[in-house]
């Protein structure tokens, strides 16, 4: 048995990556089926899992890419649901500011579900730890591309009836606000964002709600910094 | 209809690596203004609180089903997780909830 760092942190890596495996297969197989039958062809699904790899951005284009939405409003809607990132960024500096070989790579894949894994397991005692983030990042991703490869192959081949199969995007989202209330126990910025939602769809209607309803929620909190802090 | 697709997707991968890059680039270094700290704690609940709300921006409450599917299924995820705390059985049992639901109602 090889017991050497590398080694240690692959097995460990596997270990801490299985609560990710079911999960990232089974809604990337979502995620590949709605692409293609939102008329997409089968290789999108991968490649986007590749090069974007965010599964609430990926799941939000599959409508906007059907209807035509423009680069610009894409990239804002992007840009709107991906802000989140920057926070896992910010409190990883510390645990990434060792690494060096993969750090580009770390940056790029660090997922929800990535950011969620590395911030509670530790990497074992004697295992390489750039190698082991390295590897959970590598192995959540694989896992993400492959279900969206099988999603896509199977939606492109078999007729089924997959309506409703989008709710699968406001479940998403509905568990990450679940997870938001647990580690942000204030009421203001729920509140603030509900009140700012309401007021912008009465404003700017429900075409351009999401950039109109963010956009005025950060400046609705802002009053509230002194007694937040 | 695919080179627009692939522009699009390459615009999202830029953001999205841009997201995840800019505390590493900005503050590497230095610690963070007070302010950065102060939003980067509270923007992520209101964007989520955002799209949850979203969501729900096309459900037609005044006709029957009067968005009863989406509203059942939705509150079925958050008490699924709030349970649990099993980010795929809360996904996977709402939306197979809402695909039944729309189906029969």
């Amino acid at each position: 048995m090889d017991n050497s760092p590398a080694r240690r942190a692959l097995g460990a890596a596997f270990k801490a990556s299985v609560p990710v495996l079911l999960g990232y297969v089974t809604i990337g197989l979502a995620f590949g089926i709605l692409l293609v039958k939102s008329g997409q062809p089968w290789w999108l699904a991968p490649l986007m899992s590749v090069v974007v790899y965010a599964g609430a951005a990926q799941f939000m284009a599959v409508g906007l890419l059907a209807s035509g939405t423009g680069i610009a409003q894409v990239a804002l809607l992007t840009l709107l649901i991906n802000a989140r990132h920057m926070v896992y960024g910010l409190s990883l500096l510390d645990r990434y500011s060792a690494c060096r070989r993969f750090k580009a790579y770390l940056v790029y894949a660090l997922t929800d579900e990535t950011y969620g894994i590395l911030t509670t397991v530790r990497p074992p005692e004697g295992a390489d730890e750039e190698r082991f983030y390295a590897l959970v990042s590598l192995l959540d991703q694989s896992y993400w591309v492959l279900g969206s490869l099988v999603g896509a192959l199977v939606s492109s081949l078999a007729r089924f009836d997959s309506r409703g199969l989008d709710f699968a995007l406001t479940a998403l989202f509905i568990v990450l606000l679940v997870e938001q209330t647990k580690s942000v126990r204030k009421r203001a910025p729920y509140i603030v964002a509900t009140v700012a939602t309401g007021g912008a769809l009465l404003l700017v209607g429900p075409a351009n709600l999401l950039v109109a309803a963010i956009l005025a929620s950060i400046v609705g909190i802002l009053p509230f910094r002194k007694a937040l802090t | 209809m695919s080179a627009y697709a692939i522009e699009a997707i390459l615009a999202m991968g830029l953001v999205t690596l841009a997201c995840r890059a800019t505390p590493f680039l900005f503050f590497m270094r230095r610690r963070p203004p007070a302010m950065v700290d102060f939003l980067q704690i509270y923007i992520p609940p209101m964007i989520m609180t955002v799209l949850v709300l979203g969501s729900f921006k096309s459900v037609k409450f005044t006709t029957p089903p009067y968005g009863i599917p989406e509203l059942v299924s939705g509150l079925v995820v958050a008490g699924l997780h709030l349970w649990r705390r099993n980010t795929l059985l809360s996904i996977l049992g709402g939306t197979a909830l809402y695909m039944v639901l729309i189906r029969v109602m």
